[in-house]
Parts: structure tokens; C-alpha cells; sequence
């Protein structure tokens, strides 16, 4: 469903982000993107958004050459895209967001379904307005709920849990173990939670810019998790700087 | 009623045909229509243009209609409403004003100046909203002044909303807070074009316990400029905050100039300005849910001038 050919992407031709990434994502699977911050995660994701362009190498979605389509042809072929940290607005409130998502307005109750989903009282945030006044876990869980609301094709989402408390973290995961198995649609997540990475079908790791394993998770999470060299391996490091803090 | 005054009346007051209770219709300078109610009396002025509206005490949420509306080029209005609101008195001020230039080339012009007295406890909600159309070649201009005085413990809130079409607007807002006195000031703008507006606020807040919450959200496109201009004074212990929220974009100017003063240490008074064009992120996030750049964009000052 989603192919990525030799793709690179580098600033200002020097630094390499991202280097030669080959990535077939079949239907239906639910796969987790991991590794250390500053290994190409992110990019990768915004690579097949569309909001950043490659710079060499191509992208195929659905069997057709995205590779220079925008953002918003994109969206339209079934992509959706949970940002890490999601965008405020003045005025747009959580079931605007919703309707825009859904492609056609929604009334108050089918709207609310979203947000009920996703673990938040939907009366006390169906016309809250996505400003500054949510707090990172209330705006990172509308933000889901608009992604369950597109219901596309293949949906990304980078670091959901991030700024997401334990108790929600807990449904978070029956989030998506609910959306793997309610369609044919695809999943990434840019993950660096165990739990998370657990439930995938498939896990991909990245260092460097370059995907340094990938497959099942009983074959990768075990070697994920019990590196032999934690102090020299970027992923553990990463995981042990992030315990320091 | 011409079309053109009932096309203007419907944009400015959301009605279709006069409404029941109390009202008052300007059309090109004089009172066309007219209704008291058994709590709300109107009457002419009889020194200058315009009118008193009297507000019994203790009158119930009553709305009011006074809408201005000028339907042809060449005309300058200027008029005088007074309100004097009794105490405990609850009513909502349905105003605003509509000019078109038709397809003349000649401008037209309304000068509106509305003073406000507040009585004790009472209650006023005044929702304005400036229309501009025609298709002529001459300006579009308004220039409102609203002067509000407000005893102990009544609360005001206005709402003023202008979306484009009004080629030069020059806007005064002048109070004076007593004790527990609150107001509270929306104003919503967009211009385009070579439109020009001007928005002046003078709160002074003189009792003790007053609040004043004034929040301007703006948008300026093409070559428009505005100008923000707030000077909120606290003389006692009160509570002043005045925000000024603006998008500009294409070639768009707005400056915003804040002036607090605190004579009293219990003064808190704060102003906050934000000027910016839309954030790239906003879009992004748009349009990764499917809208077009342009719908994002239209989306987003939608949403900021709601």
C-alpha cells in the first residue's frame, strides 16, 4: 500500500536526515517506527504527509507516485497525520475540527462519538475551542480523535503519547489495538513506549537516518530490549538518558 | 423602506421586518420607524439629530433595535442616541450601521455618536455590527463613538464586529467605571483593500472592585492598516486587561499601541498583543485533514474572527 524507494532527505545538501530509506507497509498492518531522537523518525513521517518533499528517491501510495503531490492531495488519497505537537487555533473549536476531519459537518452527538473514544467527556469538549487553554494531554487526545474521525487509508501518528498521562496512556493503547482491528487500514506509530511497540505488528528501527532493523516484534522487540551493549547503542542510550531525566 | 435599507437592515440586525417591542430605524438621516414599549421610551431629540432611549428600572431582558442604515452616495449623517439604562434594568442594544454608495461615485458617511448611562446593578448588552456595499466608486465611512458611564455594580458588555466593505472607519470608545462596575469590549475587524481603520479605547477605572476586559481580534489584508489604541487607567483597586490579537497578510499593516496606567498599588492592569501572519503549522494541520490552502487559510480567520 505504501512504498518508499531510496528516499533521502538532507538540509542544505550537507546533513543527511534521512539516507536511502527502502519501506514496503502492507495493508492492515500496525507498524511502530522507534529509536533515538534525531534517528529520522519525525521526518519520515512528514515525508509521507507530504509536508516535507524528499530529496531524492520516490513514494508510492496505493500503487500511484505521490512523490510530488501536496499535503492536501495527500490527505485526500487516505492519509492522515497526528502531529506530535498539535497545532493550536483561535476560534476552531473540538467539534470544528472534527467536521473538517470527517469531510462534512457532523452533528453534536455523532461528533461526540470522537472524543468519547478517545477517553475525554465529550460535553465538557465538544465546543472548547483548540486554544491555548487545553492542556498538552487534552489537545494530543482531540487530535487523535480527528485521526479515528478521517478514518483513511493510512494513519501516522508521531509520539502519541507524549504529553499523555499513565491513565490515558492505558487507553491509548485500546485506542489502536481498536482501530487495527476495526479495518483494512494501515497504522504507523512513532513510538518510544514499550507498550506501544508491543501491540505492533511490526517494528522498524531507526538510527541515523537509516532503518537499522525491522520485523515481527518477536524478532526485534527482544533485541530492542536486551541490547548487550546498552552504553554504546544509541537506541538504549536514548532510552537510558530519557530514566536520567 | 427601499431594498437597498431592508438588504442593509437584515445584515446589520438579523431581521427580516420590524421586530416587536422597542425600535428605532434611521434611513438616510431621519427616523423612518419608530416603537416604544411599555419599559423602553423613545423619543426625538429636540436640540440636535437623534434620540433618547429610556430604559425603566428593573425592566426585564427587553432587546432594543436601532439600527442606521444610509442607502445612497452622497449622504453624511451625523447623529446623537443617548441611552439611560434605570437601575437593575437588563436589555440588549441591537445596533450598527449600514451604508451603501449604490453605484454612485459620491461616498457616504455615518457618524454615529452613542452615550451610555449605566444605572445601578443594570445590565447592557450592545451588539453592533458595520456593513458596507455598493458598487460605486465613492468611500464607505464610519466613524463611531460610543461614551459609556457606569454606576456602581452594572455591567456592560459590547460587541462590535466590521467585516470589510467600510472603506475608512475611525472608532472612539471612551468609560468610566464606578465601584463593582464590569465592561467587558469584543471588537471583531477585517479590511482590505486600501481600507483604513482607527480604534481608540480611554477606560478609566474609578471604583473600587471595577473590571474593564477589552479584546480586539483583527484581521488586515491587501493593503489595509489599522491602528489599536488602548489606554486603560486604574485609579483604585480594579482589574484592567486589554488584548490585541491580529493576523496580518498580503500587505496588510496594524499597529498596536497600548497604554496602562496604574495610580493605585492594587491596580492589576495587563496588555497582551500578538501580530502575525497565519502560522504556518495551522495550515499544515489543515490541510493534512484534507482542506485546500486557500479553505485552510479561509478556515483559520474564520475561526479567529468568531
Amino acid at each position: 500500500m505504501l512504498v518508499l524507494e531510496k528516499v533521502s532527505f538532507a538540509i542544505d545538501s550537507e546533513k543527511e536526515i534521512l539516507k536511502d530509506i527502502n519501506l514496503t507497509i502492507d495493508s492492515g498492518k500496525l507498524i511502530a517506527i522507534t529509536g533515538p531522537n534525531g534517528g529520522g523518525k519525525s521526518t519520515l513521517a512528514r515525508i509521507i504527509a507530504g509536508v516535507v518533499k524528499p530529496t531524492k528517491g520516490k513514494i508510492f501510495f496505493k500503487g500511484k507516485d505521490i512523490t510530488v503531490l501536496g499535503i492536501t492531495e495527500r490527505a485526500k488519497m487516505g492519509i492522515s497525520f497526528g502531529f506530535q505537537q498539535p497545532v493550536r487555533f483561535k476560534g476552531i473549536t473540538a467539534h470544528d475540527l472534527i467536521n473538517i476531519a470527517a469531510g462534512k459537518p457532523l452533528t453534536t452527538h455523532d461528533a461526540s462519538y470522537y472524543l468519547s473514544e478517545v477517553g475525554l467527556c465529550a460535553k465538557d469538549y465538544i465546543h472548547r475551542e483548540m486554544n491555548d487553554k487545553l492542556s498538552g494531554g487534552e489537545i494530543k487526545r482531540i487530535e487523535i480523535a480527528t485521526i479515528i474521525a478521517r478514518n483513511t487509508t493510512l494513519s501516522i501518528f508521531d509520539e502519541p503519547e507524549a504529553g499523555i498521562d499513565l491513565w490515558s496512556f492505558n487507553h491509548l493503547i485500546d485506542v489502536f489495538k481498536k482501530m487495527h482491528s476495526g479495518k483494512e487500514g494501515s497504522i504507523i506509530i512513532i513510538s518510544h513506549q514499550e507498550r506501544i511497540l508491543e501491540v505492533a505488528d511490526e517494528i522498524i528501527a531507526m538510527v541515523n537516518g537509516e532503518i537499522v532493523q525491522q520485523g515481527s516484534k518477536e524478532l526485534v522487540l527482544p533485541e530492542l530490549l536486551n541490547c548487550s551493549d546498552p552504553k554504546s547503542c544509541l537506541y538504549c542510550k536514548d532510552i537510558l538518558e530519557g530514566e536520567e531525566s | 423602506m427601499n431594498d437597498i435599507t431592508k438588504a442593509l437592515m437584515k445584515q446589520v440586525t438579523g431581521l427580516d421586518e420590524l421586530p416587536e417591542g422597542a425600535y428605532n430605524v434611521r434611513e438616510d438621516s431621519k427616523s423612518v420607524a419608530r416603537q416604544s414599549s411599555e419599559n423602553i421610551d423613545i423619543v426625538s431629540k429636540t436640540d440636535k439629530s437623534g434620540i433618547d432611549i429610556i430604559v425603566k428600572p428593573n425592566t426585564p431582558s427587553e432587546y432594543v433595535y436601532i439600527p442606521a442604515l444610509v442607502s445612497c452616495g452622497g449622504i453624511t449623517d451625523l447623529v446623537y442616541n443617548d441611552f439611560f439604562i434605570g437601575e437593575n434594568a437588563d436589555v440588549t442594544v441591537v445596533a450598527g450601521c449600514g451604508v451603501s454608495t449604490g453605484d454612485s461615485c459620491d461616498g457616504s458617511e455615518h457618524n454615529g455618536i452613542h452615550r451610555f448611562f449605566l444605572g445601578k446593578n443594570s445590565r447592557v448588552k450592545y451588539v453592533e455590527k458595520h456593513i458596507g456595499v455598493g458598487e460605486g466608486t465613492g468611500k464607505r465611512v464610519i466613524n463611531p463613538e460610543t461614551v459609556v458611564e457606569q454606576e456602581e455594580g452594572s455591567f456592560m458588555l459590547m460587541e462590535t464586529t466590521q467585516i470589510k466593505g467600510v472603506d475608512s472607519t475611525e472608532r472612539i470608545t471612551k468609560a468610566i467605571l464606578k465601584e463593582n462596575a464590569t465592561l467587558v469590549i469584543k471588537e471583531k475587524l477585517m479590511t482590505h483593500g486600501q481600507q483604513t481603520a482607527v480604534s481608540k479605547f480611554e477606560v478609566d477605572m474609578n471604583g473600587k472592585d471595577s473590571s474593564v476586559n477589552l479584546i480586539s481580534r483583527s484581521v488586515a489584508r491587501e493593503h489595509s492598516k489599522q491602528t489599536f489604541i488602548s489606554k486603560i487607567t486604574g485609579n483604585t483597586q480594579c482589574m484592567g486587561h486589554s488584548e490585541c490579537d491580529a493576523i496580518i497578510m498580503d500587505h496588510g499593516v496594524v499597529s498596536a499601541i497600548p497604554q496602562i496606567t496604574a495610580n493605585s498599588v492594587e491596580a492589576t492592569l495587563i496588555h497582551e498583543a500578538a501580530i502575525g501572519k497565519i502560522a504556518g503549522d495551522q495550515m499544515i494541520k489543515l490541510m493534512t485533514l484534507g482542506l485546500t490552502e486557500g479553505e485552510a487559510e479561509a478556515k483559520i480567520i474564520e475561526g479567529f474572527l468568531n
